[in-house]
């Protein structure tokens, strides 16, 4: 029992491995060209080519429902082009109606398909659940994703100029148009392999989440495609073997919440751009900010009254200040530019320019 | 028992009717706002919004589940539009991460509680509008289906909503910016759009599940816009095609004995087809027509140079003939008959026994056309 167990949980954590890496490379090259909302289409649209399969090979193979999928993704996607500049309309207009017809037809496939002997399999396609993938489909997965990658890295170089700079890479004398089909294409090749796990619904975060996660920690194409691969695989095979785990739960949602969750850590957590990153500047900027004009104020008030060392009272700084001037006096002590002087009859903390802070360091 | 089966199909047809009518009503504006997306984003997230009120309130249906399914809607597109502010991501990648994450956490809830809560996710997904004359409920000495009550309810607030601030949405719509200028608060009427498209989402989604509802706002809407550049009209052209989507998506799917609801909403695409086809503009006849004047006037315009660069020369007797037409511009008899008679009705050039002149009109043009061809040839090449 608990060898079978295992077995099983090697079998999905392996697959997810896969496809959560292949979704996070291929999903990188999606966010980065602005087409994330493509992935969403491209993964609706392959319920119909789900079915069809199911229904043209008269059982759940593997291969079958694949190649539907395939087609359907393909066509889902060259429709939205023609949609766009034959018809002229803008690109969502374009995705929405591609995705709601393509859907439709889905459903109406299926619920043909709902009759035959079988079809029961075919429900695992809308949320995904990872233990109705087999050991022989991994091996089908492994090679196609082995396809899919050495392309990738044939090409590394063109993939890389569209991505970023379509113009000049049209200037190079690049045949951008094919290049930009190759990778849809390769793109609906890594929906496809996803289906079964993560399902049409929700394979598109799988696409997205991973590449966006990677975006906030580099800012290199090369590390963000080996970060995102990283972060899909990982969340991947968390969220599948989490819901192997549990009963009656869909694999698809559990991936799709870790990979969510890494994108929340990521936009708080990373370096230079994240939350805490940004709150940390902010806070470096305010804090320089009020150490220039505490001292340009107690400059101003000595040249005001002829008193290199004119003694500033501390709740007239608070006043300039607009808040409690306490923890800029006592850095700017620290530093040696002022010092605390007692004076007046009250004892109220004043305070005077060190020889140093007249000299004038205020940068 | 007759009357039953007589009254199914036709509470059947009549949510139908109340999802086209709503649909186009809130997909016009939507289509027209570019946000037909955040109609996918709405149509997923509202399923967390139901599985949160139901866990909170434990009301499955009715005005709570209602308002939390609005509320989830519209948070998953105002989350998506903070997170593309914080330029940390694209709006679209923001997008799709935002209703998937909502969707995944609402599936999730809906497997773990599945044995308290009467929700299957793929009835959310697919809806099955020939099971609504299941729940109904006695309105008015009538038996409605609960789920076209609600819409009836639903589609009277879209068309208040639509009728009130007609002139409103129409500005927001087309120039949001002189909105903005003049103080109508273009933003606040967006996100009420929105709730509503929300709230009739909700509405719909246990009659065409919430995907198949998508089509509904969608594609009437589009296949409005490509039909007219006027508002009333695209909105009008959108009614009749859900409505007529609802009827003959039923018929269909009663014939093959497929999902109605499924049949319904692959049945806009019907209308959207027929529009492609024929729209003024950028329908694929327009464009065919298009085609067809250009390359006649092509044909027109290379006689008339040919004519030009051969009269007056000792080829004259040879090169302007109808011989010479179809065997030097390797045109078929056909063609050159045809180009000939373009040209003498116009009176471009005339016939002077077996040989072809140009007339003094003529000879303008081919200047004309002939200086043109030079002058393009002459600009250097990026220009």
């Amino acid at each position: 029992m608990s060898f079978e167990v295992s077995h099983t949980l090697m079998t999905v954590a392996l697959a997810a491995l896969l496809i959560g890496g292949l979704a996070g490379v291929l999903g990188s090259f999606l966010v980065l060209r602005g087409q994330s909302l493509l992935g969403d289409v491209i993964s609706h649209a392959a319920l119909p080519g789900v079915v069809a399969g199911f229904l043209m090979s008269g059982s759940r193979s593997f291969v079958a429902i694949l190649l539907g999928a395939l087609v359907a993704g393909a066509l889902a996607g060259l429709s939205v082009q023609l949609l766009r500049r034959g018809a002229g309309l803008k690109s969502d207009a374009a995705l929405g109606v591609v995705l709601s017809l393509f859907f439709a037809a889905g459903v109406v496939l299926y619920s043909v398909a709902q009759g035959r002997p079988g079809a029961a399999g075919l429900q695992v396609f809308l949320f995904g659940q990872a233990a109705s993938v087999l050991r022989s489909d991994v091996v089908a997965m492994a090679v196609v994703a082995a396809l899919v990658l050495g392309v990738i890295v044939a090409l590394w170089k063109e993939f890389q100029l569209i991505s970023f700079d379509p113009e000049g890479a049209r200037a190079a004398g690049l045949p951008v148009e094919r290049l930009e089909t190759l990778l849809s294409v390769l793109v609906a090749v890594a929906i496809v392999l996803g289906l079964a796990l993560a399902g049409v619904v929700l394979m598109v975060a799988m696409l997205i989440a991973p590449a966006v996660a990677a975006r906030q920690w580099v800012n290199r194409l090369g590390p963000m495609v080996v970060l995102a691969a990283v972060f899909g695989a990982g969340s991947g095979m968390a969220g599948a073997v989490l819901s192997a785990l549990g009963t009656g739960v869909a694999t698809g949602p559990v991936m799709v919440l870790v990979a969510s969750s890494v994108v929340a850590v990521s936009l708080v957590l990373a370096p230079g751009r994240g939350v805490l990153a940004r709150l940390a500047m902010d806070r470096r900027a305010r804090r320089s900010l009020h150490r220039r004009q505490v001292l340009e104020v107690m400059a101003g008030l000595s040249a005001e009254h002829a008193n290199p060392a004119y003694r500033s009272e501390e709740t007239m700084l608070d006043a300039y200040l607009g808040t409690p001037a306490r923890p800029v006096l006592q850095r700017l002590e620290r530093e040696g530019l002022i010092r605390q002087v007692p004076h007046g009859p009250e004892g109220r903390a004043h305070w005077e320019l060190t020889d140093e802070g007249q000299a004038g360091d205020r940068a | 028992m007759s009357a039953a089966l007589q009254t199914i199909p036709a509470m059947i047809l009549m949510t139908g009717a109340l999802v086209a009518l709503s649909g186009a009503l809130l997909g016009t504006f939507l289509v027209l706002r570019g946000q037909s997306m955040a109609s996918d984003a709405i149509a997923h997230a509202i399923v967390l919004g139901i599985v949160l009120a139901w866990m909170l309130t434990g009301a499955r249906t009715g005005p709570l589940s209602v308002a939390g399914a609005a509320l989830a809607g519209l948070a998953s597109v105002l989350a998506a539009q903070a997170l593309a502010r914080s330029r940390l991501m694209a709006h679209d990648a923001a997008l799709g991460l935002v209703f998937p994450a909502m969707f995944a956490l609402g599936v999730l809830l809906i497997n773990l509680n599945a044995r308290n809560l009467h929700l299957d996710a793929d009835t959310v997904l697919l809806g099955e509008i020939g099971f609504v004359w299941l729940h109904t409920v006695m309105i008015l000495g009538f038996e409605m289906p609960v789920a076209a009550a609600t819409l009836a309810v639903v589609a009277l607030l879209n068309m208040g909503f639509v009728v009130l601030f007609w002139k409103e949405l129409k500005l927001a719509s087309f120039d949001p910016g002189l909105a903005s200028a003049l103080g109508f608060r273009p933003e606040l009427l967006g996100a009420v759009l929105l709730a509503l498209t929300s709230v009739t989402a909700v509405a719909a989604f246990d009659a065409v599940g919430v995907v198949l509802f998508m089509a509904f706002l969608i594609v009437p809407a589009v296949t409005g816009l490509l039909l007219s550049r006027r508002l009333w009209a695209m909105l009008g052209i959108a009614l009749v095609s859900g409505l007529v989507s609802v009827g003959a998506g039923y018929g269909l799917a009663l014939r093959w004995d497929v999902s109605i609801g499924g049949m319904m909403a692959l049945a806009t695409g019907g209308g959207l087809v027929l529009a492609l086809m024929v729209a003024p503009r950028s329908g694929l006849v327009a464009a065919l027509i298009r085609r067809r004047l250009m390359r006649d006037e092509a044909r027109l315009n290379t006689l008339l140079i040919h004519l030009s660069s051969h009269s007056g020369t000792p080829a004259q007797a040879e090169e302007c003939t109808e011989v010479a037409f179809i065997d030097h511009l390797h045109w078929s008899p056909d063609t050159v008959r045809q180009v000939i008679l373009a040209g003498l009705d116009r009176g471009l050039m005339r016939r002077e026994g077996r040989l072809f002149a140009l007339t003094s009109a003529g000879a303008a043009r081919a200047v004309m056309l002939i200086r043109a061809h030079d002058r393009r040839r002459a600009l250097p090449p990026e220009e």
